[in-house]
Order: structure tokens, then sequence, then C-alpha cells
């Protein structure tokens, strides 16, 4: 299979289908905007949205992790849909979470649906993580080498007689904003004007997430 | 003879059944009452329940009101005595009673008649038209409409002080029904008149007004249904809607049929140009089109989609060196603009009126004398109601002509015109109730009095839809609206509805009820876009240009138009609407830009499918007529040089076969059959076959479908193949690939997500208007996607994807169709290996490019599309 890529100043990264990043020099792997148990979330406020939100998030999340067996993780922010998202989780999905988090580094990013992370599951908490030329965080701020989520890039590639809209990264090789991993998050398009804001010019790519690979356009090809 | 002359029916009787002030009145005009008016009011004197089916013309709207009209003159009981000569005045009807509200004394007989329409526009005409015969005979009947437009204040008030007659639509009975005062406002309903029942009954709001029917039986035991319709083929099916059903049995309401319309005059346009092998603008008749309508004092000219009215309109404009009043109407176009083309027509100052099936029903016109339908029929009643637009006049008959736009076509319009002469009807049969409105109604129900489940379940089975329904469905239902019904039970807390201690279930709180009523309804329209006209951005180079440069906002309004259109197409494509070429500039939120473009032709032809496919039985007629080669004569010169071509170069199918042809063009290889079943079918039939070709290494690569055909295309040599044995036709077609293989493609149909998305939003779990902040429709869209992938993981068997599925077994993928067509054809194929492509293989072959193609959103296209962009940047 062929292997896409994503590069930021100069560290090449693996782009899965998934819509994770991997770093293989370092064994790191990144995932952003999770939003664990949005479901739960909508159904709070009337919206009884099917309960299996977390649990699909976190099967996804487990077989990349058994793809690239990476010995760090870290989740870019908004990991949950909100401040006490992480008490309605169920017993297996708990179980589940703390299974993957076993002989790895876990670095939880803060986000705006979570500034304050749980306490009761494993990991560290960071607002930021630098690591060589890199810096993650959540919310982009157009850096050179950021690596951020928060705006849940999609794309829609126009292809023969109708067009497929499909999550994405989005990056020009100096910085990148990744795709919404969890199994609820919609998405905002990479032509609108909060991507020419970040990247300065319409000259950058997007990464669209396929069946089993990943597929670059160029940004202005697509809508 | 069509009209009734008083003469020819005993005086006696017309006496008995019709008041003299409504002889006087029938006479004043110089009108006699039709006998199948008399027959309404024969019935329900006896309290019978009827069903009228009759043309367009034959008076049926009044002949609907009638029993109304003569029951609240107050001489109904004197008509009855044979005494109608002097009974003006004389009997009270025990039913009145007056009160004193303060200001003047108001009668409180309360509401009488309950006039259901499909349209909005309908019912406001209707009560105008009623108000004519009720003034001028002096009637004491207050007649009020209540649609979506009504005044909050005028409904209010007519909650309390009902008038004696309500004429609304399926969605506002509902919410009526669903306010704690229900039972006050429906206990003195005596008739319900349901207005062009054969168009309700064939979708979900038929559904939805079947219960609310039940729901009227229980509240109001002494209601009776009239049903008004037009021809269809089993009238004792569709007359079991109008009375409850006995639990175990079936019932029926009583068939009137008016008879006597003159049979129409139909023909097929015998072109002097060269017939096209493909496409549906019929470009090559327009000339005689024009020469048509001049010919004619109003003519209605038909087609079946949008994009084709659009682009009919502009074509016609641009011949009209005599300037005729031609005006275009269809579904998108702006509400104030379809109203005022309707009234220029009433007005009588149109020649001509391109339009889709946006005026298949609706009120009658004055003088429309000819009906034009340009492109396939489709089915033989849909073409009978369209011509019946012509009949302004009963006892004349109606002109139509078929306008075929290529040589299949032709096949189409020839058994059509062989079925409307034998008056053959083909309309569906009656649907089984949806589960997604289902829950709506129970909904509705805990919105009104507090329900127990047992009761509601035998309420709902009186409803003919879902007489039939299995109490665990009914179960899953009302848990689905309490809980969601997912086998995870986590959101009890958060149950919509709850039950007391009494087990009587009611709404948990005030807001579940405001939702209830802002999304009633069954009506999920494709996700529309408005369109703007803007100034175009410099230069207007389109595709590459990118849209980020700034353009002018907030242009004039053209009107809407479908997401799904809109997603098919890149910046700086150009295409038809509201009678012009424009160019697609941007889209910002739910809002398309686009500026004129003087281009002469738009780029993108967008067929976008018509809603309706070829009907079951002109598709069966059609492969009659192909394989009684004497009936051919009958046909146009070049169709039957070209069937006879088939005959020679490969085989015509015969009636019962499928047809199947492989050859090679142009570096691909392609197999053609030929199962004359509809567009839809044949799409899926296309989705199913590529997955299995695909399995069988012969590396597909693409399929087109068109009504009648579907071509495959692939790298294999699939002559080769089957000549090696290694490609079996019986097992490709073998009807198990509805099993796994369909099972797999469903996974990821985005018609099926389509599918559960109206189901979604039907029953209730996702909303469409909200009481703080509009959610944009765009997001709503994108979500259903998201639930439907993990819901049919985790929860394949939730009530909601079963819902979905029984839609898409008639509905986008019409799987029942082609289930048994597979069947039928199975042990039956004949397979044609030729060196290139067949006569009868051409029209489908020139759609390829054309027809967009449901093709799923798979690695290979985005493959495709990126390397199709490196030969374009390489080269």
């Amino acid at each position: 299979m062929r292997v896409s890529r994503v590069t930021v100043t100069d560290v090449d990264f693996v782009a899965d289908f998934s819509g994770a990043l991997f770093w293989e020099e370092q064994r790191l792997l990144v995932v952003s905007d999770l939003h664990l148990e949005k479901g739960s979330s909508f159904a709070a406020r009337g919206v009884l949205l099917p309960p299996y939100d977390t649990v699909a998030t976190l099967g996804r999340l487990a077989a990349v992790i058994a793809r690239h067996d990476p010995r760090q993780v870290i989740a870019l922010g908004d990991s949950f849909h909100d401040r006490c998202a992480h008490e309605r989780l169920s017993k297996a999905d708990r179980e589940a979470l703390t299974a993957l988090q076993a002989r790895r580094d876990w670095i939880w990013i803060a986000g705006n649906h979570d500034p304050a992370l749980p306490s009761d599951f494993g990991g560290m908490v960071a607002s930021e993580v630098a690591i060589g030329p890199i810096v993650f965080r959540h919310e982009p701020t157009g850096a050179s080498g950021e690596i951020a989520g928060h705006l849940h890039p999609k794309a829609r590639v126009p292809t023969r007689g109708r067009s497929i809209e499909r999550r994405c990264f989005a990056s020009d090789g100096e910085r990148a904003v990744m795709p919404a991993f969890g199994a609820y998050t919609g998405g905002l398009s990479i032509r609108d004007a909060a991507f020419a804001k970040i990247f300065g010019s319409p000259g950058f790519m997007a990464h669209v997430l396929g069946d089993n690979r990943v597929h670059a356009f160029a940004a202005s090809r697509c809508y | 003879m069509s009209t009734l002359d008083l003469f020819s029916v005993p005086p006696s009787e017309t006496a008995d059944l019709l008041p003299r002030r409504f002889r006087d009145w029938f006479a004043s005009r110089g009108w006699s009452p039709r006998e199948h008016q008399l027959a309404l009011l024969a019935k329900a004197r006896e309290e019978r329940s009827a069903l009228l089916i009759a043309p367009t013309g034959a008076g049926k709207t009044l002949a609907g009101f009638l029993p109304t009209l003569v029951e609240l003159s107050g001489e109904a009981s004197a008509a009855a005595r044979g005494e109608g000569a002097q009974a003006t005045g004389a009997a009270d009807e025990p039913r009145k009673s007056f009160i004193s509200t303060g200001r003047a004394v108001r009668r409180t007989g309360g509401l009488h008649t309950l006039y259901i329409s499909p349209l909005k526009a309908l019912a406001v005409d209707i009560a105008r038209n009623l108000e004519t015969p009720v003034a001028e005979m002096g009637l004491p009947i207050k007649i009020e409409t209540r649609t979506g437009d009504t005044p909050v204040s005028r409904r209010q008030r007519q909650r309390r002080y009902p008038p004696d007659i309500l004429l609304t639509t399926p969605e506002q009975l509902a919410l009526l029904l669903s306010s704690d005062d229900a039972p006050y406002l429906f206990a003195s309903l005596k008739r319900i008149v349901l207005d062009e029942l054969h168009a309700l009954v064939t979708s979900k709001r038929g559904d939805l007004l079947s219960l609310g029917l039940a729901r009227l039986w229980k509240i109001a035991p002494q209601v009776r249904a009239i049903g008004l319709s037009a021809t269809v083929a089993e009238p004792e099916q569709l007359a079991r809607f109008l009375v409850p059903q006995p639990g175990g049995a079936s019932a029926s309401a009583d068939v009137v049929t008016a008879g006597g319309a003159a049979p129409p005059i139909v023909e097929m346009l015998d072109t002097r140009e060269r017939l096209p092998w493909s496409g549906h603008g019929a470009r090559h008749a327009l000339p005689e089109v024009y020469e048509l309508i001049k010919r004619n004092k109003t003519t209605l000219v038909f087609v079946n989609t949008r994009s084709q009215a659009e682009m009919l309109f502009q074509d016609l404009w641009r011949m009209n060196d005599d300037s005729l009043a031609i005006a275009l109407h269809h579904g998108s176009l702006d509400v104030a603009q379809r109203r005022k083309v309707e009234e220029a027509m009433a007005a009588g100052r149109l020649r001509g009126v391109v339009c889709t099936s946006s005026l298949d029903l609706g009120v009658d016109w004055g003088d429309v004398d000819l009906v034009i339908n340009i492109g396939a029929p489709k089915g033989s009643s849909r073409l009978m109601q369209r011509i019946g637009r012509a009949n302004h006049r009963f006892d004349e008959a109606s002109r139509a002509v078929l306008v075929p736009a290529n040589r299949f076509e032709v096949l189409e319009c020839a058994v059509a015109i062989d079925a409307i002469a034998e008056n053959a009807q083909d309309t569906p049969p009656l649907r089984s109730g949806a589960l997604d409105v289902l829950a709506q109604h129970v909904l509705g129900c805990a919105s009104g009095e507090p329900f127990l489940s047992d009761e509601l379940y035998a309420e709902v089975r009186t409803a003919a839809p879902y007489a039939s329904l299995a109490r665990t469905d009914f179960d899953d239902v009302v848990e689905f609206v309490a809980t969601g019904g997912y086998a995870l039970k986590t959101y009890e807390r958060f149950a919509r509805i709850k039950q007391d201690k009494q087990g009587r279930w009611r709404v948990a709180n005030p807001k579940v009820r405001q939702s209830y009523r802002l999304n009633v309804g069954t009506i999920v329209e494709e996700t529309m876009l408005k369109v703007r006209l803007v100034r175009s951005r410099a230069g207007g180079q389109g595709k590459s240009g990118g849209s980020t440069g700034v353009i002018a906002r907030g242009g004039r309004m053209l009107g809407q138009i479908e997401e799904v259109f809109i997603e098919g197409l890149v910046v700086g494509d150009t295409f038809v609407f509201g009678g012009e070429v424009v160019r697609y500039e941007a889209l910002v939120e739910d809002q398309v830009y686009v500026s004129r473009a003087n281009d002469r032709d738009a780029k993108v032809p967008s067929y976008m499918g018509g809603k309706f496919p070829l009907s079951t039985y002109l598709a069966e007629r059609v492969r009659k007529l192909l394989d009684n080669s004497r009936a051919w004569k009958a046909l146009p010169d070049q169709v039957h040089d070209w069937l006879s071509l088939q005959r020679k170069f490969s085989r015509v199918p015969a009636v019962r076969e499928l047809l199947v042809e492989t050859f090679p063009r142009g570096g691909s290889h392609y197999l053609i059959c030929y199962p004359f079943e509809g567009r839809l079918a044949h799409q899926t039939l296309g989705m199913l076959l590529t997955r299995r070709l695909e399995r069988a290494r012969a590396r597909p690569l693409g399929f087109v479908a068109n009504e009648y055909a579907l071509a495959v295309w692939g790298v294999g040599d699939l002559s080769f193949m089957i000549k090696q044995g290694k490609l079996d036709l019986n097992a490709l077609f073998h009807p198990d690939m509805l099993g796994d293989d369909l099972e797999a493609w469903l996974e990821e149909s985005a018609l099926m997500k389509r599918t559960f998305r109206n189901c979604a939003i039907i029953s209730g779990l996702i909303a469409r208007r909200f009481t703080d902040e509009e959610k944009s429709r765009r997001q709503v869209l994108f979500s259903t996607d998201l639930i439907y992938d993990v819901l049919r993981k985790h929860q394949a068997d939730h009530v909601l994807l079963r819902a979905a599925r029984a839609d898409a077994a008639t509905g986008l993928l019409d799987l029942r169709r082609l289930g048994d067509m597979l069947t039928r054809i199975h042990g039956r194929i004949t397979h044609k290996d030729l060196d290139h492509v067949s006569p009868l293989a051409v029209p489908a072959l020139l759609e390829i490019g054309r027809e967009s193609v449901y093709g799923e959103a798979s690695d290979e296209l985005l493959a495709e599309a990126a390397e199709e962009l490196v030969r374009e940047a390489t080269t």
C-alpha cells in the first residue's frame, strides 16, 4: 500500500486514513477532536442520538494504534465533548480507553470543549507540547511547525459527474490542521476563510481521507 | 353523455335528494346536478362513506361538498321527507344551539365538515369557490381555511369558535389533533372531504393523514368520509382508506364512479426531424412544439424535471418571434412567482406554460385546450391525469400531443397511447404505513391527551395503511419516541415521553411538545439552496479561479435549487436556472451565488432524473411491443428501422427474457442489459453488478443507467470470460445479489443515507426547525450520515433502520422492483457476443458522461480524480 505523507517543517508524518498522524522516528501518534460522549451530550438536550459514538470512536482509535504501535499518543484537544463527558463513559468504554493507554505515554491536550481534563484517566495533561521543531496545540495560530485541530477540516472533491465530501488534513508544509477523529464530528469546508487565515495563501493541500488511503489535492481544487 | 339532465332522473328522486333552494340555484346557472353528485348525496343520506372516482372537470369538488351544504342549509331533513319545496327554514337542525357571547348571539354547532387537500393553495382556492354557491343560495355557513400561513390569532379563534367548514392540509390536521382541545373541536364533526386522494395516499403524507383519520374516528364515531380521486387502478383498495378497518378483516367505502367523460384524443408527434438516439430535451421537435402553441389558445407543456423545464422555456423564447405569452412553472421557483403565473393563467393571459409535476394537481383553469407532454410519459395514469388538465369542459374530449425525446421514448409513448385507449390504469397499490410517520404520530398523541399503549395500538390499526401493523413494531416505535429505543438504554432520564402510574404516556415537558409542533409533517424536501444573482467576478474564468475573491453579495433571489445538484458542480460551471444560463460563482452557507453567463448553452446539462420511474405496467407493455414485430409497423419509420436493424445485428429481447450484450469499444469492454425496470432499479442493479464483476476480476470501471437499459464497462474482456466459463451470467444476475452484496453496499450507499436522513427527520430524531437558533440544514445532512454509520454498525435492527429499509424497497433504490425482475429473468438470460455496439445499446452509451452516476465514495474515484489532476498538470 502506498503510504501517504504530510510534511511539517521537514518532519514527515504518515497520514493515516483514519485521520491520525504518525511520526515514525518518535513512534508518536496524534489524533484530534475525539469528542467522546457527544451523543449523550445531545441526548441531555432532547436529541436522542444513538449512544454508540464513543464505542465507535474508541474502536477506530484501537485500530489505528494497532496499525502503528506507537510509544506515545497525543490527543490534540476536545477529546471529551463537554466537561462532564468523562463521567458518562460506560464501564466498557472506560476500560477500553485504559487498555489503550497501557504501556504508552499519553498526553491529553486541553481543548475548548474540555479545558479541565479529568484526573481519573492516565496520561499527562498539557495546554501544548513541543517536540523538536513541532508544536502540538488545539487551536491553530498559523505558527510555523504547528500541528493543531479544532477546525474539523473537510473537503469536497469533484470527481466524475459528482463530488465526494470527506474529512481531510490541511497542510502547506509549514503547518497542518488535523481532521476530527470522533464518530459524530462534522466538518468545516477547507474553503472557509478560517483556513485562508491560518495558511496565509490559498496554496495549501487537502489530504482527503479515503476508505483505505489518503489522497492529496490542492485545496483550491476542492470546495 | 356526461351531464345529466334533470329529467333523466325521476324528478321525485332529485327532489328527494336536493332541496328546492339547491335545484333553483343549479337551474339559475343553467346547470343540472350530475349523476355522481346525486349519488354522493344518496350515500350521505345512508350514512355511508364514499369514494368518488371522477376525471378533472366533472364537478368533483362540488359533489364532495353537496352533502355538507345540504345538511347545513337546514333543509336536509325536510328534503328527506320529500317536502323540499316547502321546506325553507322549516327545520332547525337539532345539533345547533345558540349562546350569547356578550356582543352577539353566536351559533355553536361546532365543526361540521373538514376538508383536506394536498396543496395549501388548493384549500384556499376551494374556499373561495365555495363562497359563491353559499352566498348565492344565502346559506348560513361559515367557511374558513387553516394553513401554515394562517395568523395565530385566527387559529386560536378557530379552535374556540370553529367554522362550519374548515379547509386545511394533513399537517394542520395533525397539529390540531395534538392539542388538548381536539376532542372538543372535533366531537361534532360529521363529514370529512379528502381531495386528490389518489395523490395523497402514495406518500408518507398519506400515512400521516390515515393516522389522523383514525384519531377522528375515535373522537367522532359518527363522522363519514368522502374521498375525491382521479381514476386509479384499484378503487376498492383506495376506498379502504376512508373507513375504519375492523381488526382482522377489511372494510371499504362505497365507490361512485363518474362516467361519461369523452375519451381524450392523444397523438404522438410525428416529427419531420431526425429522432435523436438519446437525451430528454426533445430539442429536435421544438419548432413543431412552438407551432402547436401558436395554433392553440392555451397550451400546457409538461416535462419531467425542473432542468428540462428550464431548458425548454429558454429554447422556446429564443424562437418566439411572435412574442407569445409563454411562462414557466416549477416547484423550485419562488412561490410568489408561481402564484403570478397561476393567476395569469386563470385570467387567460397566457398562451403557454412550461411546467413540471408542480401543475399535476390544483385548481382547474379556464381554457386549456391542449396538453403537450415532452419526454417519457412514465405511467398511463399519470399521463391521463396530466391530459385531464385540458379537460375544461367535461363532455368535450381533451387533446394531447406526446413528444418523445428519443427512440426508446417513442416506444413508451406508443404503449401509453394504447393504454389510454383501453383506459388502463397503473397507479401504485396502497402503501403500508411507515414506522417513522407512526413515531411522529405517537409523539403528537402524547402531546395531546395522554394515551394507553393498548388503546392507541388498536386505534392505529383502524387506519388502512397500518391495518396489519405488528404489536412489536408498535411497541418499538413507542420505545423509540420515549428513549430512542437503543439496546444500550442510557437515556431513561432524558425520555421525551413518560408513563404515569396508570401507564398512560404523556410528553415529559412542554419543550418536547413545542418541538413536535415545529417539526410536524412528512415532506422532507431535498435540501434546497437559495440561488442569488450577483455580478460576475472580474474575468469570471471559472474553474481554476478559486472562490476566495470578493463577490457581490445579497443579489436578487432567483429561486431554490437542490443541494445535490450544486454538489456536482465546480465553480465556473454554467447551468440553466430561472430561464437563463448562469455561472456558478460560490456557495456561502445556504446560498448559491450565480452570475449571468452570456453563453448560449449551459455546460452542465443536468437531467437530474425524473422523480418517477417508468411504471411496471408500461414497461411490460414496451417489452410486449418489442416482442411483436408486426406491431412495429405502427411506429415511426425511423424507429421501425432501428428495431429491424437490432434484430438483424443482434436480437430484440423477448417478453420474458433478459437480453445481455457484450462487446469491445474504445479500449473498454461493455456489458449491456435491457431490464426495462426504470432508472432507480437499474442504478441499484448497476451498483450491485459492479461489485460482483469486481469479485470476478472483470475490473469494472463504471456504469450508466437509464429507464430501459444498464451498461457496465470495464477493463476485463467480458465476452472472453463468458466464453471461457469464467463468468456465468446466470450467477451474475442471480437474485442472491440482494443478500450479502446488497448489505455490503448499503453500508456505504449515499442513496441509503439520504433515505435514512428522511426517516430520522420525520421520526423526530433530528429536528428540522428549532426554537432557538436555526441550525443550518447542511449541518443536519452531515450529521445524519454519521449517525447512520454508527447505528448500522452497533444496532442494525434499530427501528429507524427498519423504516429506512422499508423505504428503500420502493423509494430511491427500488429494491422490490429489482427483486421481482431478477426472479422473473432467472434462467432466462440470452447472451449476445458482439463485435461492436448494437443499435439498441447506442442510446445508453450516449448517456455516459452526461448522466451523473450515483457511484459511491470509493478510493477509486478519489484516486481517479487525483490522477486526472496530475495528467492536467503534466501535459
